[in-house]
């Protein structure tokens, strides 16, 4: 008989942790401009290899360079700019107003500003995402007014949720943002469905479906690839890889498959990794996608590989587990800054313009804060009532929730 | 007028939403080209082609959660859950999404599906085919949750549960597909055919969700059951020849508080009956409702009818399924108390 050794059980560790040296010589760049840009008809098999390289536009010294680069015009850049500076100058603030009590909560998007900024530029009205929550930028990026989120943050009397949402949980269907759940994955198998309705009735929308590297372990992940190859759905699936579940290094999740684009090459759907920190390959790769969905190719699947700079949220503390200056090591840079030496390079901006845009912008969402918080914030002015709480579970309210509101005094 | 079984019925009500509203799509496992594995969904993918009857792959939560992207779209989705017993793994979207979209958008987004399951024991199903898992569904604000008894129910109530605005849960008791079922499993089955109740009307209708029907009227005792316990209860009075008022709930979510609180105040004596688990079940929640509204009236505490709190076993199904005898059994104990 032949002898077998013990077997041993592997979890998977980072590697590095609090006190250690940030080390990402695993995170295999590849140089910009080399990843070639197939035809929007390609088969998923004759494009394997892009779901394991980056493809990247901006270079070392902010030029875009390559075969996805040349999208965007001077003005369209310096709107991706200022879009992104406005999500994080909001994101400060409002972890700020969380900080003296006006909310209860808050999720920033430091470090991941491009993916949604850039993303919301390549579709068009009518089409929806179903986003997690840190794609505010997609509210931001289609001039969502920054003051109803705020009144959402706040939960104040003009809140447009009434209250009944975790801060950052918005919705608007008239900008295409599908009202966030705090479950994790559910939502990106919606986004297929709706995706097949379009197509069940001619339409020519297209659906954007969102999801964090951890949470593609659900099975919900499953069902929507399953979904969406088996109907050709018009659907982008969107994979942010912030390298951060929580506490949990993106191992645990991606286990032994190479990158978390690779999972769509066994659905048959064709699998991009992008540089989720460059603005114009975000944008590139995407409106790639949203082309191939328009043009009823079916789906793409898009890793976007970007780092969580900040807190998973206000209730948590990443120098507990990973080494305190690892951001600054992170070798894809910041998207802001690298937007910006790009522009420059371009001729069309400058130190000085950028310090008076971060002005006005901070300005502007100031102005936008002291006009929700005129409505109440948390737990000060104006509130939702107790009525919001019974209303809207049903369409009609039936008996016993009547009663139950009389018996709550309202 | 036509005679239909259940079956018929429920293919009656797609057929006639479909018909009449471009935007009734009706998907699940098996019931595309085949017609479902009782097939209640025969001939639609014929009719209206296979965008709007197709079949899918064995994944609940992708079909409840396509569903109600299809549904945030404009659609409005009724999707067959082959058994009850498998809409576990949808359970995470039927309830922390469908249930909820409504509310934690204020409107913005709705959720108007359904979703139909086969429900109930009494066809040798073991535990993963037999299950009744209502109070699942009745647990969770934000859904309605309806049981028909009959053919002419099942009808008018699927139809005005595709129409609702809200997401509705349609469980089908599949020991009442063919006919009456009344526990007594000895006997040859009387088909639909043979009952008033199998009369159904070939065009549009529907029967508003959130009112009961007094199948029985009585003055001695209530019983309240929904499903395939209306005809059980029915037949238990009848064999017992007690003057028992059967009141068949049909929906459960909201419940038609004020037929059960009428009857019990005429009655004063009260038997809850349903094939689920005891613990926590249905009827607990009804019973509270009584005791609360009808405390002062009550001759005698109220009883329970149900499955035994253990898994559905297979051999034993006759043992474990609550038929007339035990329903007789227990109008006796109410009557005597």
């Amino acid at each position: 008989m032949t002898e077998f050794p013990q077997l041993s059980l592997h979890v998977p560790e980072p590697a590095v942790r609090p006190g250690d040296q940030p080390d990402f010589s695993n995170v295999k760049i590849a140089k910009a401009g080399v990843v070639p840009r197939p035809e929007v008809d390609v088969a998923s098999e004759e494009i394997r290899d892009l779901a394991y390289s980056i493809i990247r536009v901006l270079n070392r010294d902010g030029n875009a360079v390559g075969p996805w680069a040349g999208l965007l015009s001077d003005e369209e850049l310096l709107t991706g700019l200022r879009n992104m500076m406005k999500l994080r100058a909001f994101d400060a603030r409002m972890l700020m107003a969380q900080r003296q009590g006006k909310t209860s909560f808050y999720m920033q998007h430091l470090g991941e500003e491009a993916v949604s900024c850039a993303f919301r530029k390549a579709l068009r009205k009518g089409d929806m995402n179903f986003p997690t929550y840190r794609q505010a930028g997609l509210l931001i990026a289609d001039d969502y007014p920054m003051v109803e989120m705020m009144n959402q943050i706040y939960s104040n009397e003009s809140d447009p949720l009434r209250g009944r949402q975790l801060p950052i949980m918005y919705s608007s269907k008239e900008h295409g943002f599908f009202t966030i759940s705090g479950n994790l994955a559910t939502q990106y198998v919606q986004a297929v469905g709706w995706a097949m309705a379009s197509a069940i009735k001619n339409d020519t929308r297209i659906a954007a479906a969102w999801i964090g590297d951890g949470s593609t372990a659900e099975s919900d992940f499953h069902s929507a690839l399953v979904f969406a190859s088996t109907y050709k759905a018009p659907v982008i699936l969107n994979i942010v890889n912030n390298q951060w579940a929580i506490s949990t290094f993106q191992g645990i999740a991606r286990g032994g498959s190479g990158t978390f684009a690779a999972r769509g090459l066994g659905f048959g759907i064709p699998a991009l990794r992008v540089d989720g920190n460059d603005y114009l390959a975000v944008y590139a790769v995407s409106s790639w996608a949203a082309e191939r969905a328009r043009r009823n190719l079916g789906p793409t699947l898009i890793e976007y590989v970007t780092y969580r700079v900040g807190a998973h949220s206000t209730s948590d503390d990443p120098s507990a587990y990973r080494p305190k200056t690892e951001s600054e090591a992170w070798p894809l840079g910041d998207p802001v800054l690298r937007l910006k030496k790009h522009l420059i390079a371009r001729g069309v901006w400058s130190e000085e313009r950028h310090v008076q845009a971060e002005a006005e912008i901070l300005d502007e969402v100031i102005q936008a804060q002291k006009q929700a918080e005129a409505h109440g914030t948390l737990h000060a002015g104006g509130k939702p009532s107790v009525r919001d709480i019974f209303e809207g579970v049903y369409a009609e309210m039936p008996a016993h929730i009547r009663r139950q509101r009389q018996k709550a005094g309202y | 007028m036509a005679r239909m079984t259940m079956i018929e019925a429920v293919r009656s009500a797609m057929d006639v939403s479909m018909e009449r509203d471009d935007d009734v799509v009706v998907f699940g496992e098996d019931v595309g080209y085949f017609g479902g594995v009782f097939r209640c969904t025969q001939g639609l993918q014929a009719k209206y082609g296979r965008t709007r009857c197709f079949d899918t792959p064995i994944s609940e939560s992708g079909i409840v959660g396509t569903a109600i992207g299809m549904a945030a779209y404009g659609l409005k989705p009724c999707v067959e859950i082959q058994f009850a017993d498998y809409m576990y793994p949808a359970y995470d979207q039927i309830t922390q999404e469908a249930a909820r979209i409504r509310y934690r958008s204020n409107g913005d987004f709705t959720c108007p599906i359904v979703l139909r399951m086969p429900t109930g024991g009494g066809i040798f199903g073991g535990q993963t085919h037999s299950q009744s898992p209502e109070a699942l569904f009745t647990h969770v604000c934000g859904l309605k949750v309806v049981v028909p008894s009959n053919p002419y129910d099942a009808k008018g109530l699927l139809i005005a549960a595709i129409e609702d605005p809200d997401p509705v849960m349609f469980l089908e008791p599949k020991r009442l597909y063919n006919g009456p079922f009344d526990g007594h499993h000895e006997k040859p089955v009387t088909p639909w055919s043979k009952h008033d109740l199998g009369e159904v009307p070939e065009g549009h209708y529907s029967i508003p969700i959130g009112k009961a029907e007094i199948r029985r009227p009585g003055s001695a005792v209530t019983v309240i059951a929904y499903g395939t316990m209306v005809h059980v209860a029915l037949a238990a009075a009848d064999e017992m020849g007690i003057d028992a008022e059967v009141i068949d709930l049909r929906s459960l979510l909201p419940l038609d508080l004020d037929t059960v609180v009428q009857s019990v105040t005429k009655t004063g004596r009260c038997v809850m009956v349903h094939e689920a688990t005891l613990t926590s079940g249905y009827g607990a929640e009804v019973v509270a409702l009584v005791q609360e509204h009808c405390f002062y009236h009550l001759e005698a505490p109220v009883v329970r009818v149900t499955g035994w709190d253990t898994p559905y076993p297979h051999a034993q199904e006759w043992d474990y399924f609550p038929g007339p005898a035990r329903v007789g059994r227990a109008l006796a104990e109410v009557m005597e108390a």
